[in-house]
């Protein structure tokens, strides 16, 4: 547990921290002129961080001692496996945004760093072992993401939606912060690893207090319904590469973060925070569903169907098994490839004066002009409703195998109802698509960058996916036992 | 005597006066600039009270990071809350309804 150990596991994080004051300088010195080779060399530290994390997955690490300063930080399987989903979150947002920006020319220098800043918090998230490396995370991020969401400052809905995005952050970070506080005077210690000892013979009210605090002010950051209320406004006024990053990056840290809390943390108890979670996941499964049927604006239909996911997902949660755990993690990975092929055909679907067409009843008829686009943003459809030979149905499939397993028989039959719901609005999107009388609304050409991320992201959730089954089971099944690696 | 106890209801009071301020108020989102603020300080109170009762500096140590933390968020509103002001000439809560749905 020496100093040099500590830094070696925390590796990943001081290269991000450090390039990105470095490029901040740069960015200040050279300017704007300079934004596309920033987010450039913030994709090659991205990918440079990714490597480094990826021994910890591999298992070669199995059995070392991973704890840095003190229990602090976890640089284990799962803060590893997390982290590649959020880098690759974080590196699609990187490569989407110069073409998006540049039509404003609100291509800015800080755009690639704050996203930078945002990954590092992210990944002090997903690795804490501490509430205190937890609150400063989740701040480091959501600071970041305030501003992102505001970042295009001559838009109207874009500055509501950094507004609305902060002030309801800023309360859900309040309540999860006084949820700490109580959590620290009832057991005496901040760290996870001791909480558990503290809670291992029962938890008094305030303690409860505590741990329903913390995970409401989670579930606003996960945007799990009733706490869902920003996501619709935000994802739809937010700059479109934003939401891109808000639906894949962000989703996967708190997610990791409810998984470490409530199975590291709280994990002596698992029956005080159930009732919790599954009360969430099926109003989320529920409003998720519901409310997409009236959008008529694609972002937004995007963001009710992300409250939709993050409840199916909440279902492996909810199991509290090591298979749950695992099959959250398999949904999660197939979820930021549907949100990240959704959001890059959205970006792509531009008007003949280059501007987004976001009004769904604006794509009719798109398989006639514009096919392959057409095909991809159709099969993300049918994936997010879990249609079977699509990689979708994969996620939805081993989450409910979980919640049977672990006697969830009631939670998973409502849980398939309201898929069935659900698809009802992602089936609509498809009529529109190939059904409707063609409105040539959509013209132009997309970049190569777009077209290449379209079609790498849409062979991963064709059934082609499925090879990859294996391969994702053993890394989320070791991901998960380290959460269970009971001290 | 004033105990522990006192300081847990005193912090309770003025988490959920910041709450109300959030959900309530319609008319000025500065207001509610302030209502996080008075919810940050709760917690604060919260952690040094269990911190003296305990005695652990740890909760001490964590309402440093707090307090620090606050400092930049209530930064980054404000600059949000300009850029808001610049485009539509207002910052009345009920205004701020340029989506709905």
């Amino acid at each position: 547990m020496n100093l040099l150990h500590s830094l070696q596991l925390t590796a990943a994080e001081e290269l991000i921290s450090v390039a990105g004051l470095v490029l901040l300088l740069v960015a200040a010195w050279s300017g704007d002129r300079a934004s596309r080779a920033i987010s450039i060399a913030t994709v090659g530290v991205l990918v440079a961080a990714a490597a480094i994390a990826l021994p910890a997955l591999c298992g070669s690490l199995a059995g070392a001692d991973v704890s840095a300063f003190g229990g602090q930080y976890k640089a284990d399987a799962f803060s590893a496996f997390a982290k590649l989903l959020i880098y690759v979150g974080a590196a699609v947002t990187l490569i989407v945004a110069p073409a998006f920006f540049d039509r404003f020319r609100a291509m800015r220098a800080e755009f690639p760093i704050l996203v930078l800043f945002a990954a590092l918090g992210m990944g002090i998230m997903v690795s804490a072992g501490d509430l205190l490396t937890l609150y400063i995370g989740l701040e480091l991020n959501s600071l970041a993401a305030y501003v992102l969401a505001a970042f295009l400052r001559t838009d109207d809905r874009s500055a509501e939606a950094g507004l609305k995005y902060f002030v309801l952050g800023s309360l859900a970070s309040g309540i999860l912060l006084y949820g700490i506080s109580l959590t620290y005077g009832f057991s005496g210690t901040t760290s996870f690893d001791a909480i558990r000892v503290a809670y291992a013979h029962g938890m008094s009210i305030g303690a409860t207090f505590g741990m329903v605090l913390i995970l409401v002010g989670l579930g606003f950051k996960i945007s799990a319904a009733p706490f869902h209320m920003w996501t619709p406004d935000v994802y739809e006024g937010a700059p479109t590469p934003v939401t891109t990053f808000f639906a894949t990056a962000p989703k996967v840290a708190a997610l990791g973060l409810l998984m470490r809390i409530s199975l590291e943390a709280f994990g002596a108890q698992p029956d005080a925070w159930r009732q919790v979670i599954v009360a969430a996941s099926l109003l989320s499964i529920v409003v998720g569903a519901l409310g997409a049927i009236g959008q008529s604006n694609i972002k937004r239909l995007m963001a009710y169907s992300s409250i939709n996911n993050v409840g199916f997902m909440l279902i492996g949660l909810a199991a509290g098994t090591k298979a749950g755990a695992s099959a959250m993690l398999v949904y999660l990975a197939i979820y930021v490839a549907m949100s990240v092929a959704g959001f890059v055909a959205i970006l792509m679907l531009r008007d003949a004066d280059g501007n987004q067409v976001e009004t769904i009843a604006d794509l009719g008829g798109l398989s006639r002009t514009r096919p392959g686009l057409a095909a991809a943003l159709a099969m993300v459809m049918f994936s997010l409703a879990g249609i079977p030979p699509l990689f979708g149905f994969w996620g939805k499939f081993v989450v409910f195998q979980a919640a049977v397993q672990a006697n969830l028989l009631a939670l998973a039959s409502i849980g398939i109802a309201a898929s069935v719901i659900g698809a009802f609005y992602y089936l609509k999107v498809v009529k529109v698509l190939y059904f409707d009388e063609p409105t040539d609304k959509v013209q132009g050409n997309s970049d190569l960058a777009h077209s290449i991320l379209l079609v790498v992201f849409s062979v991963v959730l064709s059934p082609l996916g499925y090879l990859l089954t294996g391969w994702l089971n053993t890394l989320a099944s070791s991901a998960a036992s380290a959460l269970f690696h009971v001290v | 005597m004033i105990g522990i106890t006192h300081y847990v209801i005193v912090s309770t009071i003025l988490f959920v006066l910041g709450v109300l301020g959030i959900i309530l108020n319609r008319k000025n989102v500065i207001i509610m600039l302030m209502s996080i603020e008075l919810i940050l300080l709760s917690v604060n109170l919260n952690l040094v009270a269990f911190s003296a009762f305990l005695g652990d500096l740890v909760g001490q140590i964590f309402a440093m990071f707090v307090l620090t933390v606050a400092a930049g968020e209530a930064a980054i509103g404000l600059a949000i809350l300009v850029i808001y002001f610049r485009g539509r000439g207002t910052i009345a809560v009920d205004d701020v309804n340029r989506m709905k749905g």
